[in-house]
């Protein structure tokens, strides 16, 4: 008998689209409440557990899929539409906020330039407070973890040259728009924008042959087409070879930058495709003959990256890591290949079938994932339930915790996996800043209550957490409960 | 903070379960000195630092033709190689470094790297921490695995400066990592001692977490003392200014003053030099300048402890022979490696050389590799730190070494 109704119980579970509850069946509520809003935002607020649960488990991923339906907070959107940064186009940045031009047989002015420069800093210091407003306060949680995820996906540096004055534009126009969308997409878009064609020196990339090749744009640089299949799309195993390396730098020869005084009105996207720089031959790339067209061989090669099971298997590797475990299991990242497959690279169709995967809600895996810098600060500040003015000092912590925003310097972004955050320098870190914060320092106001985070966290707290915490000084409870393992785990 | 004040923080923060070194800190540590013993440390570039810009081989032709704009002039012109033999010569923003090459404390092996052909940064660096080329599964780097041959008992055994642990470093033995730069000695709210006590309470178990924070107390109550009475001393000549130099410092004044550390690692990034590298002077040479700033700067802090002590310089593979269309260089393949220390049979590039010439490119565009990036370690590990073949084993598995060894070391 018992041996049928399981049985049944499985069909059941089959014919209900793997709906969570059923899944996560050994679960309470209230840790399957909490395991989404680890998973799909950077960490509950106050509050937050009680909407999720009233608005129902399957209600909220829908909801958290379909970011555009979300309305923002008057307060957010007045408070975005304010900075520059995030809503002019690379082209005006440079122009606007650049070098001074220098005009001919005159020195530059220092004092000019020193303004100039601060004035600058203070512009590219917006896409910071920009991106950690919306981490913060954002009820589309779920895009801005995708945010995340795609900017160590697809990562610039803002180190180099004038990448700084970009990232605001990079984030709201290449990778937050299409962060739910196709994958594809958003290949293009970073593709074509300016901190990433700077970054990884595509700007430069030129047929050492061609009309256009002088001064700098004399060659061939390999390190776009490199990255771009290793990194962004097949993976380093990904099937392809030297040979492919090289002709994808053939085939992207000319893709890059606008010149400065570029008075073109209809694109200031700051990208363009210098034709006088392209190598025209036709090529054979991955196996595949592209006759040489000029931009629509990128368009081609593209759609080629965009749409190898390769690409398939390495994205869904990468999302399955994210947000279910360091070491994914295999069902899980062959299940999302098929199914990136079979939706043509749609993230979102993606991302709905990791929700309702057995993997997501194996209770095994719940709290398992160790916060990367990024995730515990911004965590922490959410919290709070504080409100937040400058937030350059959260970016500061991610700092010193050796996560700058924007400041990972090799492509491959940062890691989200335990091994590579896990120190003993790592530790003594968060525990200073869990007790500075605690207690209220700056960018907080007040002193947090320990009762009201163990209220917004839920049954999360670990027993050996509750008896350490009713034998020391309330005083220090508060930073216990953020310097606990239960709060650096997600 | 002042070192007592530390003692006794890191005393009241002991819990019962903690590594205990003592709080006698300096006493014990006089008596835990072993003047015999021998230290390895290593500096990791990260990046793929263009090693044909950095031992020269002034001597081919192909160099000159291959690197237009980029190639080191001949020893005696202007910004030239400063000559180190008849085929090879230094970047000449290596020139801190000259008095160790003429010490004979400075050796470098050309022409050397893994055997794995990948040239990806992130694969490359793997194999050459992990210490299997070809196999990304090994879960420990090759340092952690020596660090457990050492038979080192002390947390301390190992250091490395960064906010993470390096996957070379990475393993079962516990390791300690420090701050970069003026961080290193700050003082934090967890070393007071309520707020120390509170967290002893909860990390007491043998998760890794909880490790990872007794090691984290463990290595500042005994390191950073060290340092603050170092740094408020009167330093000896001027404080280096680059990034490099002042966790060189740092590392150096560790590992002369403790004898518990036995390895030490650092790494620098900025290798990467697809676009305008320069020639004797730009890109490459201001790193260049930070990096042998930093290597001089560490061989004074280490003082007498250098004579005992090898110094390995790493990066993950070469870059192209020929100068790309923007006056950088793209991935390639063989690079050079160096060595300083006191047991280093310096004064010598060692390897054989491959050649530049267009049938000697490994693929038609490297340098080729004469020398597995593992020969010259096991040159360290057997005559340096003196281990035995099975230790090699397990450092290095899947590994021969070869029947005529280097005689680098």
């Amino acid at each position: 008998m018992a041996k049928i109704l399981a049985f049944l119980l499985f069909v059941l579970t089959i014919l209900l689209n793997y709906a969570p509850e059923a899944l996560a069946a050994t679960a309470t509520p209230e840790a399957v409440a909490l395991h989404l809003l680890n998973r799909l935002s950077l960490g509950p607020r106050p509050g937050d557990l009680e909407a999720l649960q009233a608005q129902g488990v399957e209600a909220y991923i829908q909801t958290q899929l379909s970011p555009q339906h979300i309305a923002q907070p008057a307060a957010l959107t007045q408070e975005l539409s304010q900075l520059t940064a995030l809503n002019i186009t690379p082209l005006e940045a440079f122009q606007q906020y650049g070098p001074p031009l220098r005009t001919k047989g005159q020195k530059p002015d220092p004092a000019a330039f020193k303004a100039a420069h601060l004035h600058a800093r203070d512009f590219a210091s917006q896409a910071a407070t920009g991106h950690l407003r919306q981490a913060l306060e954002s009820p589309r949680q779920l895009e801005q973890v995708m945010v995340d995820f795609w900017l160590n996906h697809f990562n610039v540096y803002a180190g180099k040259g004038f990448i700084g004055l970009w990232l605001g534009s990079y984030e709201e126009t290449a990778l937050r728009p299409h962060a739910l969308g196709r994958f594809r997409d958003l290949l293009e878009a970073t593709a074509r924008h300016p901190a990433m064609l700077f970054y990884l020196d595509n700007w430069l990339n030129t047929d050492p042959g061609s009309p256009g090749a002088h001064g700098i744009f004399k060659g061939i640089n390999e390190n776009y087409a490199r990255e771009i299949m290793e990194l962004h799309t097949l993976g380093v195993n990904g099937g392809y070879t030297q040979a492919d390396v090289i002709t994808l730098a053939h085939i992207l020869t000319g893709w890059g930058l606008c010149p400065r005084q570029d008075h073109r009105p209809a694109d200031r996207s700051g990208f363009c495709f210098d034709p006088r720089r392209h190598d025209f031959s036709t090529k054979t790339f991955l196996g595949r003959k592209i006759p040489g067209s000029g931009i629509a061989e990128v368009e081609q090669a593209l759609d080629m990256l965009a749409a190898s099971p390769a690409t398939a298997h390495h994205i869904s590797y990468q999302l399955a890591q994210y947000f279910v475990a360091d070491t994914p299991p295999a069902s899980l990242v062959n299940h999302l290949s098929q199914v990136y497959l079979a939706r043509q690279g749609d993230i979102s169709a993606v991302l709905d079938a990791l929700f309702h995967s057995q993997e997501f809600w194996d209770p095994q895996y719940f709290g398992n994932k160790f916060k990367t810098p990024y995730q515990y600060v911004v965590s922490a500040l959410r919290v709070s339930g504080q409100p937040v003015e400058n937030l350059l000092i959260a970016a500061g912590e991610m700092r010193v915790m050796g996560m700058p925003l924007y400041g990972c310097l090799p492509p491959d972004g940062y890691k989200n996996t335990q091994r590579a955050w896990l120190s003993p320098e790592a530790m003594t870190m968060r525990l200073s800043f869990a007790t500075a914060w605690s207690q209220g320092r700056p960018p907080l106001h007040s002193a947090l209550d320990p009762g009201q985070l163990t209220n917004t966290l839920g049954d999360s707290l670990s027993p050996h957490l509750r008896q350490v915490i009713a034998a020391t000084p309330p005083h220090l409870q508060a930073a216990l409960i953020l310097g606990s393992p239960d709060f650096m785990y997600h | 903070m002042r070192r007592r004040q530390f003692l006794q923080t890191a005393a009241l923060g002991t819990g019962a379960t903690m590594i205990t070194i003592g709080t006698q800190g300096w006493a014990l540590r006089a008596q835990a000195l072993v003047p015999t013993q021998q230290n390895l440390i290593v500096v990791f570039l990260r990046g793929a630092v263009d090693g044909l810009n950095v031992v020269v081989p002034h001597g081919e032709p192909n160099y000159f033709s291959s690197r237009p704009t980029i190639a080191i002039p001949q020893p005696g012109q202007a910004g030239g190689a400063l000559n180190l033999d008849s085929h090879f010569g230094l970047h000449p923003a290596l020139a801190p470094l000259m008095p160790l090459w003429q010490h004979k404390t400075l050796a470098f092996v050309h022409a050397c790297g893994s055997p794995d052909p990948n040239r990806s940064h992130f694969e490359a660096q793997e194999y050459m921490e992990n210490g299997t080329p070809g196999i990304t599964s090994t879960p420990d780097g090759w340092m952690n695995r020596l660090l457990a041959s050492l038979g080192v008992k002390s947390p301390l055994g190992a250091i490395s400066i960064g906010a993470t642990t390096p996957r070379i470093l990475s393993g079962r033995m516990p390791v300690a990592n420090l701050p970069s730069g003026k961080m290193i000695a700050r003082p934090l709210p967890v070393d007071r001692p309520a707020v120390a006590a509170a967290f002893s309470k909860l990390y007491q178990g043998t998760s890794p977490i909880d490790q990872a924070y007794q090691e984290g107390v463990s290595a500042r109550r005994d390191l950073i003392g060290d340092l603050e009475a170092e740094m408020t001393t009167a330093n000896n000549g001027a404080p280096p200014v680059g990034a490099l130099a002042s966790d060189a410092r740092h590392l150096g004044d560790l590992m002369a003053q403790d004898s518990r550390i036995r390895l030490g690692f650092l790494a620098a990034g900025g290798w990467d030099t697809h676009v305008r590298q320069g020639a004797s002077q730009g890109l490459l040479a201001d790193q260049l300048k930070g990096l042998g700033e930093g290597l001089a700067t560490l061989v004074q802090a280490l003082g007498p402890v250098y004579q005992r002590t090898t110094i390995l310089v790493m990066s993950e593979f070469g870059r192209t022979v020929h100068e790309n269309g923007n006056g950088g260089t793209d991935h390639g393949h063989g690079n050079v490696m160096w060595l300083l220390g006191g047991r280093v049979q310096g004064g010598k590039v060692y390897g054989p050389w491959p050649g530049l010439e267009p049938e000697q490119l490994y693929q038609d565009r490297d340098l080729a590799i004469t020398t597995d990036f593992r020969d010259v370690i096991d040159q360290v590990l057997t005559a340096h730190l003196e281990l035995r073949p099975s230790d090699l084993r397990v450092i290095f598995p899947h590994y021969t070494a070869p029947s005529q060894p280097l005689g680098v070391v």
